[in-house]
């Protein structure tokens, strides 16, 4: 290192003599400072997304590195948001990838006091005996005379987070099914 | 707004910098109040006499903007001599019939509408015996089936269907005109009636309508915004309906800087009502066919098919989404397999199921991202449903109480319910996060935007697409080989979505390209236009037809929003056609022309023989404005030039309602169910169409009732969301906002003994909570009809699971649901509140008993499952 480089790299002189007279900028940087880098910088690929809580629909990036999500920013060039999210918005990352998230299917047999862990795979195909089973049991041809072809003994209530093309597979399958009882927090 | 839409409340913040006037209307002051020009502190529960006196001020002033409100509302319309008005019946509307309470409504239909525009209908109308067209109309769009279906809900997309046209005085003179009609109804709806029951002063009243008057017109243009503070009452339907009077009357509909905006609460609950997870809907808006009513294709259609306007085109709807279900196995000659709809005969609804499961009829139950033992109203009753059922599915990203309830539920904690007689078996399945998956959200202004997957989800967290594909695969292996034909619709549906990835996750892309549809060449469609009632098309979602056009997905569009105009056309996909303003052929005059030079926005080039501007126009982009229809003509072309509101029968804003309505085709300020005061406008107390459940578990305060003296209201906050599980679950948001607590006036402090910080007992029929008292100006004591008025302010997001952790308000709330669209009275409500904490295990049901037995309610032993259980 020259002697040149060995004064530029005191902050004190760059503070003095550069145009960063109050040290809170260019002054202040040092070796570790340039060492460092944004998690936004260091992503593998930023994907496109939309805030999941309220309605007003702020563009989000996500930023992926070594396939987790490092960081959920506002898209600056999104012309509802302009780049800003909420609290709410600004704490998607922990949604996604915080504390108290549940990987594992969790079973309470009937009467049982606590949860069983079981593969998903065959939970669903419990499910599935379920629903047959109930639809069977609980299966109207008619009703006072006229044709109903359902099923009052099935019903569901979703969230309105739900992906339009989620919603559309419910309604779809459950209508298949016979099941009317269908319900959203589009109700409530 | 700027505390539930914070990021949205950008632009009012944007629109106040330059001028306008902000004014914000709620029972609290929040954070929206303190950016706003005025404050209206009013009794929750009274918006109608405040809309009402609005209307009023617009009327008798003269202030309406008499060209638009001439040639583009339903102004001039001449009504039936056999209407009567809540004025001459003392709180009701004609065709009231108190047994069933239910109102028929052929009373409220225009007079002499053209009865020969449908007659194919009649023809059509297996059961008809003759019946005139307005009959059908009003038994299709009003009447006990209306009411017990919600099929007001299914006017998400457009008015009622009506046949014909209406007689009209442009004059505005006669008698029975809308016009006359609508000044006499809302006469009494004064300042000073405004000061009696909603508690605000006349000058504050008067600078609110001085506002409004004067930022409307021609040059000027006012919007009105509002969130479930006005959807979730015994007549939510109804303010909405005040709202649109009041703007249509004022030329605000359909204009750059207008409307009224409704700020929904979630991601995608536009879309939830577009691509109905609702009982009464198919996708579209199409309701549910009623067993009695709609026996065929044809009868179902018959009552929209000979009318005018976009919604003539049923059928094509219809058959499309039919060959969209069942492919090749629907045809003509089978009517397209309409019979395999399974058909409602009455109200279906989620509180309706509730009563089921406690009955034992409903056995199996799905909970998809959704939280009803914190999030619904009397979730005391959600979870006593919950603990009565063979089986229930939760899904969700973290745990929930609704999953939760059979070993640390509140009534586990009271003795009610004990976890080794519960029977219920429960499955939690891992979500996957929006992060996780493709999908589109349509937001609030009906603008759908994707979200690509960026990760694949945690060990068996999979998304929703994912689970009902497989699990109706399964089942469809399961049932292969059946010759039972009600298993045809399941076997014969389509079904076969490529799977995409290790976890064969079905491919979202493919589902929006059914929901788009395609011709019969296998072809993207582009618009709802091109779609026939041949079954030569088919598509998903009729009113989302174009969101693929060109195989291209629209909603993926993400031009930056410097690169295009303000208007951003090229971000995301809005329903219809890109439609960023809803009837925005209303900007421009009848000859086509901008109402104004400030506030052109859609206006008719001759030159060219189209409509141009700035955004998408909503109107046949050919049809000049001096297009009259031929006699007899049918859908859209029975539609003048001059008609901007194009999924109207009639083309026009409707002023007054003439179908489509449970109850009443104009508003009338009815008090809340539980309400501390009388009604002074008429003897008819509450809606007398509304649905009330009086059981146990869900007893009602009477009207004035001194053991429950104070109004309360429930809200949410910046920092929670919904029902919790998104942000009670997470450290930030808890940190935040880490406590239950509810806000009340030094008043109220001191007329009560509560401390600042203190703790509060909450007392109603149904239980008692307790809260952290947080001592407030923001909530004022009200005069009201000679009396103070108390609110109490609860916010309620928790409930026993997560990191913050409180008691739910929704436990104090009974069931009681507006009669259009079953939507619950989370809003007003009366209550107890005393100092200290509540009482714990059985005492809790004491004291909540002794409540009732002091206020003269049914003494009910403590509800318990199994009953009606064989």
């Amino acid at each position: 290192m020259g002697l040149r480089q060995w004064i530029d790299g005191w902050p004190v002189y760059r503070q003095l003599t550069g145009d960063d007279a109050l040290g809170r900028g260019s002054a202040a940087r040092s070796r570790g400072t340039e060492r460092l880098s944004a998690r936004t910088e260091q992503a593998d690929r930023v994907v496109r997304s939309v805030c999941p809580y309220c309605a007003v629909g702020c563009g989000q990036k996500v930023y992926v590195k070594d396939e987790k999500v490092t960081q959920i920013e506002g898209d600056p060039d999104s012309p509802i948001s302009r780049g800003r999210l909420c609290p709410k918005g600004a704490a998607s990352k922990q949604l996604v990838t915080g504390p108290g998230r549940i990987s594992t299917v969790l079973h309470r047999p009937a009467h049982a006091t606590g949860w069983e862990r079981i593969p998903l795979d065959r939970a669903m195909d419990m499910i599935a005996d379920r629903v047959i089973r109930t639809r069977r049991e609980s299966w109207q041809d008619t009703h006072r005379g006229v044709p109903v072809r359902r099923t009052l003994g099935i019903a569901s209530l979703g969230g309105a987070t739900l992906d339009n093309e989620e919603n559309y597979l419910m309604k779809k399958l459950y209508t298949a099914l016979g099941a009317i009882q269908i319900e959203n927090q589009a109700r409530i | 707004m700027a505390e539930c839409h914070p990021v949205g409340f950008q632009w009012v913040m944007e629109a106040k910098e330059r001028g306008a006037t902000i004014i914000h209307v709620d029972p609290r002051f929040t954070r929206t109040s303190a950016l706003a020009d005025v404050h209206v502190p009013l009794r929750a529960g009274t918006d109608i006499a405040f809309l009402g006196a609005l209307v009023n001020h617009v009327l008798s002033t003269g202030k309406d903007f008499r060209e638009y409100v001439v040639a583009y509302t339903n102004a001039p319309a001449i009504l039936r001599q056999d209407f009567a008005d809540t004025e001459d019946l003392d709180g009701l509307f004609s065709g009231f019939d108190p047994e069933s309470h239910h109102y028929e409504t052929t009373t409220w239909m225009y007079e002499g509408a053209d009865a020969s525009a449908a007659a194919g209908a009649r023809d059509r109308w297996p059961a008809s015996g003759g019946e005139g067209e307005q009959d059908v109309a009003a038994r299709q769009h009003g009447g006990r089936e209306l009411r017990d279906t919600a099929r007001a809900e299914s006017y998400g997309a457009g008015g009622a269907a009506l046949g014909g046209k209406p007689a009209l005085d442009p004059t505005l003179q006669h008698p029975r005109c809308v016009y006359q009609v609508l000044k006499r109804h809302f006469a009494r709806y004064t300042p000073e009636l405004v000061e009696d029951v909603c508690g605000v002063s006349r000058e504050l009243f008067a600078r609110v309508a001085d506002a409004i008057t004067a930022n409307s017109g021609r040059e000027r243009t006012t919007a009105l915004c509002y969130s479930v503070g006005w959807t979730q009452h015994t007549v939510g339907v109804q303010y909405i309906r005040t709202a649109s009077i009041l703007q249509a009357l004022l030329g605000n509909i359909g204009r750059p800087g207008g409307g009224i905006l409704a700020l929904r609460g979630h991601a995608s609950i536009q879309g939830s009502t577009d691509v109905p997870t609702l009982f009464d809907l198919l996708p579209g808006y199409i309701p549910m066919p009623h067993a009695h009513q709609h026996q065929d294709l044809d009868a179902f259609v018959a009552a929209d098919a000979g009318t005018t306007g976009f919604w003539g085109n049923m059928r094509a709807y219809v058959v499309s989404l039919l060959k969209a279900w069942w492919g090749e196995a629907a045809t003509q000659e089978n009517d397209y397999r309409f019979d395999w709809l399974p058909r409602l005969t009455g109200d279906h609804g989620t509180y309706r199921t509730v009563l089921n499961q406690l009955s034992g009829e409903c056995k199996g139950y799905f909970l998809v991202g959704e939280n009803p033992a914190v999030g619904s109203a009397n979730a005391k009753l959600q979870r006593l449903g919950l603990a009565n059922l063979d089986w229930l599915v939760v899904r969700d990203l973290r745990m929930i109480e609704s999953a939760t309830f059979w070993k640390d539920g509140p009534e586990i904690e009271t003795g009610e319910l004990r976890t080794e007689e519960i029977p219920t078996e429960v499955f939690f399945l891992p979500a996957a996060a929006h992060t996780e998956k493709d999908g589109s959200f349509t937001n609030t202004q009906r603008l759908l935007q994707w979200h690509h997957a960026a990760i694949t989800p945690p060990g068996d967290a999979r998304s929703d697409l994912w689970f009902y594909y497989h699990l109706g695969r399964i089942i469809r292996e399961k049932l292969a080989g059946s010759t039972d034909p009600r298993d045809r619709p399941l076997l014969d549906l389509t079904w076969d979505y490529p799977t995409e990835g290790p976890l064969a996750e079905p491919s979202a892309d493919a589902v929006l390209a059914e929901i788009n549809g395609h011709g019969p060449d296998g072809q993207p469609l582009s618009t709802s236009t091109q779609l026939r009632d041949d079954g030569s098309t088919a598509c998903g979602v009729w009113i989302y037809c174009g969101v693929r056009a060109h195989g291209h997905n629209q909603a993926a569009n993400r031009r930056p929003r410097h690169e295009q105009s303000r208007v951003a056309p090229d971000w995301g996909w809005a329903w219809p056609a890109n439609r960023r303003i809803l009837y925005n052929r209303a900007s421009a005059d009848p000859d086509g022309r901008p109402w104004s030079e400030r506030k052109r926005y859609v206006w008719w080039d001759a030159e060219q023989g189209r409509w141009t501007g700035d955004d998408v126009p909503d109107f046949e982009a050919d049809k000049p404005p001096g297009y009259r229809p031929p006699p007899g003509a049918k859908a859209q072309d029975a539609l003048a030039g001059t008609d901007p509101f194009i999924m109207q029968s009639d083309g026009r804003a409707w002023l007054f309602a003439p179908a489509g309505l449970a109850d009443g085709p104009l508003p009338a300020h009815y008090e809340p169910y539980e309400s501390p005061v009388d009604n002074p406008l008429y003897g008819q107390q509450t809606n007398p169409a509304l649905q009330a459940h009086d059981r146990p578990a869900n007893r009602y305060h009477p009207a004035g009732n001194q053991v429950y003296p104070y109004a309360f209201t429930t809200y949410r906050l910046t920092e929670h969301h919904t029902a919790g599980a998104m942000s009670r679950t997470l450290p930030y948001l808890s940190e935040l906002q880490p406590e239950f607590f509810c806000e009340v006036s030094p008043e109220l402090a001191a007329e009560r003994g509560l401390e600042h910080l203190g703790w509060a007992t909450i007392t109603t029929a149904r239980t008692a909570v307790e809260a952290r008292v947080l001592v407030t100006d923001r909530m004022k004591p009200l005069r009201v009809r000679g009396r103070t008025i108390h609110q109490v302010g609860l916010p309620y997001h928790w409930g026993p699971e997560g990191l913050s952790t409180g008691d739910a308000a929704n436990e104090l709330l009974s069931v009681v649901l507006d009669p259009n669209v079953r939507i619950q009275e989370s809003k007003a409500a009366t209550c107890d509140i005393r100092p200290d904490r509540r009482p714990r295990g059985p005492a809790l049901l004491a004291h909540v008993a002794a409540y009732r037995r002091r206020a003269g309610l049914p003494d009910d032993t403590p509800p318990t499952t199994g009953e009606g259980r064989p």
